[in-house]
């Protein structure tokens, strides 16, 4: 049954994800079985949308599928440790000013799935905010997004405090969201932009040595 | 012949009309005089004149008088307008739910932004196809302005056959339907008003020999229920849950974004703005295009061109992959804005077919220099500008500037971009 849910969830089959999950339940089997055949299930989604197989939609309910067995799953695991062995810490977040959350959702969804500890602060992110998180959580990258031209600017004022904060060097940061290229990432002093998900995820493991 | 000299010797009417012909003939794939260029708008010319955004969003003669310093000094070929700095007092009267702008949620000097959401939820479909006018005075009326809830209890009007009339407006005794509409009277003086300075600018700017760029608005079908009822993640979700309500909804959104458009029609300039949103590659793959977006969008435009509207399709995204299905529209009748597109492609593709415009990048009127502009601007008129049919403008509606990059953009097309 493990299988099939693995390939339910990678078809993007909503009602039969849901279906096996509680059959699977119901037949007494392991919970982090479960979540074992979400992850490879998402490996699965993540690599049809690298190919260009997928596209939005079908990442969004790939999401919601993800999020629904979670939720019946989860309460079943209590104090079994989860997700111990990340690749890496990613605080990710919309910056001040800017309220578009579309992109950056489907960023840190592709980034969760992929093994990495995301650490989503929304939208309209103050400079100081960051700051705070990459004190406390220590993660190896920031990922800033923003839609508007307005974001450049509030994103190079995040990375001057960041800098300020002389926490620069204990991370990489990426960029994305508007249409950017090296003048802009340059412009911000960001490390490197993204264009889309799959990009993000590529340069997160290109940054933690992960595949 | 320079603009600068031009003014010199000519009547405000003969560059009136040279500035509307100017764009007719790229529309018609006929060689102008220059190469256009339309004005760059949303937060930029208050920016330039400095003025704030929520001063011009308050007070509707501060929003003229930024437009017209900016039309002053940068003499566009045709002209935005304010119509781009809402109306913030009647937004706030009508308590508008999905939007922030400044002074309320925002800086004063931050574009506004509108907040995601389901405004109409996924098992409505059927409702809001079945009737289109009640879903939208009886849901997302109440839904989206806080002023409005009690429309919730507005009856159907559908139901006003026979002696129906009489439980339609007993239904206008409702208190909340009451209140409501008292809330809608005083909204609709100050929209009045807002929609008065619009119409006295585009006077204003006529006598001044400039015509007004758009005379209607509308989408795509899709983003007609993307943008306006679903929202992103809702409505790209729909195409896998439940596509064969999507194509109905879209279906009949199809009319409706002929209706919109239709108040361009008759004008010296008929053009009408088409918002693309949520079509674009990386959003949506071919396939999913196919089916869902581009059908409805073809018989959208084809219902403009036959009203006599030139539709101005602005590709917001990148759309690089769907100029194949680009070719399919009417003949010298519409223009395709270019936010971000291999714009030899789009010319050796549409060439023939339609007008392409835009594809300076936002990012380098912010980041880059003068010199930077300049060779991009060239580059665009190198090619896409031979035999006409290019119109120099912004890749996307444009907030952050340098002035000195917006003036290069200007500079460079009037130098380099004369035919003759």
């Amino acid at each position: 049954m493990r299988e099939a849910l693995t390939a339910a969830i990678a078809d993007i089959r909503e009602e039969d994800a849901l279906e096996l999950t509680q059959q699977m339940l119901d037949a007494g089997e392991d919970p982090r079985e479960i979540l074992e055949a979400c992850r490879e299930g998402m490996a699965l989604v993540g690599a049809r949308y690298e190919e260009k197989d997928y596209f939005l939609p079908e990442l969004i309910v790939a999401g919601d599928v993800l999020k629904a067995i979670a939720e019946i799953v989860k309460p079943l695991l209590q104090g079994d440790g989860e997700g111990a062995d990340t690749l890496a810490t990613i605080v990710i977040g919309t910056v001040e000013g800017d309220i578009h959350d579309v992109g950056k959702d489907i960023v840190a969804f592709m980034l969760d799935s992929n093994n990495f500890e995301v650490i989503d602060l929304g939208v309209d992110v103050p400079a100081s905010k960051f700051i705070e998180e990459i004190e406390t959580r220590q993660p190896e990258i920031v990922a800033m997004s923003g839609f508007l031209t307005l974001a450049f600017d509030q994103m190079k004022n995040t990375v001057a405090a960041i800098d300020e904060a002389g926490l620069r060097d204990r991370v990489k940061i990426m960029i994305g969201g508007a249409p950017m290229d090296d003048t802009v990432t340059k412009y911000i002093g960001a490390d490197a932009y993204g264009t889309d998900a799959s990009a993000a995820v590529t340069l997160a493991k290109s940054w933690v040595g992960g595949s | 012949m320079t603009e600068m000299a031009d003014v010199a010797t000519k009547t405000t009417e003969d560059l009136y009309q040279e500035r509307v012909q100017r764009i007719l003939d790229c529309v018609a794939l006929k060689e102008p005089d220059q190469v256009p260029i339309m004005g760059p708008y949303e937060l930029f010319p208050y920016q330039y004149a400095g003025v704030t955004f929520k001063d011009a969003m308050n007070d509707y003669a501060v929003a003229r008088e930024a437009c017209h310093t900016f039309l002053d000094d940068f003499r566009p070929d045709a002209d935005f307008g304010p119509i781009l700095a809402y109306p913030a007092k009647a937004m706030a009267m009508l308590d508008v739910k999905w939007f922030r702008w400044p002074g309320n949620g925002l800086g004063d000097n931050t574009m506004y932004q509108f907040v995601e959401g389901e405004y109409m939820t996924a098992d409505e479909y059927d409702e809001f196809v079945y009737d289109p006018s009640h879903f939208m005075l009886s849901k997302w009326l109440p839904r989206s302005f806080g002023s409005l809830e009690g429309l919730a209890g507005w009856p159907p009007a559908r139901l006003m056959m026979w002696f129906g009339w009489t439980g339609l407006l007993a239904g206008m005794a409702d208190p909340g339907v009451q209140k409501a509409l008292r809330n809608a009277l005083d909204a609709g003086e100050e929209l009045g008003r807002w929609f008065g300075s619009i119409g006295q600018y585009a006077q204003e700017i006529k006598a001044k020999g400039f015509p007004q760029a758009f005379g209607a608005f509308s989408w795509a079908p899709f983003d007609i229920v993307g943008d306006t009822l679903r929202g992103t993640r809702g409505i790209l979700s729909d195409i896998v849950r439940r596509p064969d309500q999507l194509l109905a909804a879209t279906n009949k959104a199809t009319q409706l974004c002929v209706e919109y458009a239709a108040g361009a029609a008759g004008a010296d300039l008929p053009l009408c703005w088409i918002w693309l949103h949520k079509g674009s590659e990386g959003f949506i793959s071919d396939a999913q295009f196919k089916k869902f977006y581009w059908p409805s969008l073809l018989e959208a435009i084809e219902g403009m061109v036959e009203k006599g509207v030139i539709p101005v399709v602005y590709c917001e995204g990148d759309d690089t992959s769907r100029l194949e299905y680009f070719t399919q529209v009417p003949e010298k009748s519409v223009i395709f804005h270019m936010a971000v597109m291999d714009m030899k492609k789009a010319k050796e593709m549409l060439g023939d077919i339609a007008a392409i415009s835009g594809n300076v990048p936002n990012r380098l009127l912010l980041t880059a220099t003068p010199d930077d502009v300049r060779d991009y601007c060239k580059g665009l008129i190198d090619t896409c500008g031979e035999g006409g049919g290019y119109i120099m403008d912004t890749s996307a509606l444009l907030d952050e500037a340098k002035v000195e990059n917006v003036r290069a953009m200007f500079d460079v097309t009037r130098e380099y971009g004369v035919y003759r």
